[in-house]
């Protein structure tokens, strides 16, 4: 029994931990973001940002528009195979723009992100960490924060809420073009449509989303970079770890954000 | 008065005390070997002389100010005066050789970048890497590596130079080479130098004094000279050569009896 308590308690102080982490390393970034900015802040530090936007979003669009093709074409025939049962075909348009603008760009996004960024965070951060490069940045009188942290922070800030239009914009092409071959319904009716159904303050919720998703991926996966102890195969552990932890946070968000919009009628 | 002071500096992980009480005055432009087996403490008490670590009790003073307890920006400060290369040689592998030499000038000088060309291709050229600037750290050998490591040290011109295992991994020719680019750095910049090694000819070529560790504690501090007259059993072991006696027949009968009985209990 005994063990049982003590287990539970460990457990409890390990996360308690993470949390209380996160949390330092979150407004200390927010703190360091100013040198990371362009004009105002260091020159070096804006030519990293620029050159993690090309890493984060500029790399990542033919694998996030492909990944929104694939899903608005699943979404548009599935969505179709039961609303022809009522008749409704024509809904599947409303389908295809709600879902994407409010859910799949935000989520498809993150999750792309979250495998193809948040490791690379956490490998690059964990092998610095490995090879003593942290700790000749400290001792240069330079705060790892600062110089490896606020870059990609800003840089996923800005990438992620591109990256999820482009998503939703190839997800909603991908259900033109299976409304072109299977109902025979020109691309500029459809769109015309697709017009009618977006809502602006859907879109502003899926920006919201992304936004947090971003923060989500940035902070999990650079802490588990910086939580590497020993040697190389600690790097692979926290590889893992960053993706496991951003993913399942970034499904944690989502469904409170979702919550709070649905409740408050924002949705 | 010393540059450097160590007083009462007790460091424990986990609980296991890794540094013992130590005390050690560092002067003003004199080199201070750090020598000691593998598990003696001696890159310990260098993270706690760079301020990379704070010690469960005790102080260490540098310049006056006691590292272990001041603001970070006060350490920041302290920092400037120290330039540290470390074993591995931990030079940015995303920056070429030049770009690591002058990440330092960059952050914390406004000095124009012709100037800071200037200064970075006088620092490559002290350490014979004047040709191999535009390479990246990747292309360097080893002993190429140590002496980018000591160019970057050197950068902002410190008043401490703290090397970590200069001559470890290399061959003696390479390490020779670098004992004598330390006397020549010496000699040139009149600048205090610590450095930790196990390589008793290297400690006595390079050294003005001899701080001997084992087991968290000083055997010995003293000049060359009295290292070498000492008759203390464990800096005479060291000295000789005398191999410890862990694979005496009777020890390891003894642990091989503990394995047995072990077995049989869980049997």
């Amino acid at each position: 029994m005994a063990s049982v308590v003590e287990s539970v308690g460990k457990r409890t102080i390990e996360n308690l931990d993470y949390v209380g982490s996160l949390n330092i390393q979150f407004w200390s970034t927010l703190r360091a973001m100013k040198s990371a900015l362009p004009l105002v802040g260091n020159r070096h530090r804006w030519q990293a940002t620029v050159r993690q936007v090309l890493e984060i979003g500029y790399k990542a669009l033919p694998m996030v528009s492909l990944m929104a093709l694939c899903t608005g074409f699943i979404l548009a025939m599935q969505g179709a195979t039961e609303l022809r049962r009522f008749g409704a075909q024509g809904f599947v348009i409303d389908l295809v723009v709600i879902a994407f603008t409010r859910e799949m760009g935000p989520l498809l996004t993150a999750t792309a992100v979250s495998a193809r960024s948040g490791s690379a965070f956490a490998a690059e951060i964990g092998t610095m960490k490995v090879s003593e490069e942290l700790d000749s940045l400290q001792v240069m009188a330079l705060e790892p924060i600062d110089f490896v942290l606020a870059p990609k922070y800003l840089a996923a800030l800005i990438s992620v809420p591109c990256l999820s239009i482009v998503c939703s914009l190839f997800g909603i092409l991908a259900g033109g073009l299976f409304m072109f071959f299977s109902a025979r319904l020109s691309l500029l009716v459809y769109f015309r449509s697709v017009m009618e159904s977006i809502a602006v303050r859907d879109v502003i919720t899926g920006l919201i989303k992304s936004l947090a998703f971003a923060t989500i991926i940035a902070h999990v996966s650079c802490l588990e970079g910086f939580r590497v102890h020993g040697g190389p195969d600690s790097v692979g552990r926290s590889t893992t770890s960053a993706v496991v932890k951003s993913t399942f946070f970034v499904i944690v968000a989502d469904a409170i954000f979702t919550a709070i919009f649905y409740s408050t009628g924002v949705r | 008065m010393p540059i450097i002071s160590v007083r009462d500096l007790v460091v424990e992980y986990e609980g296991r005390r890794i540094l013992n009480k130590l005390n050690l005055d560092i002067e003003a432009g004199e080199t201070m070997v750090l020598l000691g087996g593998s598990g003696s403490g001696k890159s310990t008490l260098l993270r706690q002389i760079i301020g990379l670590e704070r010690p469960k009790s005790g102080s260490v003073i540098v310049k006056a100010v006691d590292i272990t307890s001041c603001s970070l920006s006060e350490l920041k400060k302290i920092r400037h005066s120290i330039g540290v290369a470390f074993q591995s040689a931990a030079l940015f592998n995303s920056l070429t050789v030049e770009e690591n030499v002058a990440l330092p000038l960059r952050e914390h000088t406004s000095l124009a970048p012709s100037i800071i060309d200037l200064m970075v291709w006088m620092k490559l050229a002290v350490v014979g890497l004047a040709d191999f600037g535009k390479l990246q750290p990747q292309a360097l050998s080893g002993g190429m590596k140590k002496r980018g490591a000591v160019a970057r040290a050197l950068s902002l011109d410190p008043e401490i130079l703290v090397l970590d295992e200069p001559s470890a991994g290399l061959d003696p020719i390479v390490a020779a080479e670098l004992d004598e680019l330390i006397l020549l750095l010496k000699q040139t910049f009149q600048m205090t130098v610590i450095v930790v090694t196990h390589e008793m000819a290297s400690a006595f070529r390079i050294a003005d004094r001899i701080a001997m560790l084992h087991q968290g504690s000083f055997r010995l501090v003293g000049t060359k000279e009295e290292i070498k007259a000492s008759q203390d059993p464990r800096v005479r072991q060291f000295l000789d050569r005398v191999p410890e006696d862990l694979a005496n027949q009777t020890i390891v009968s003894t642990f091989f009896q503990k394995y047995l009985e072990k077995k049989e209990v869980f049997q």
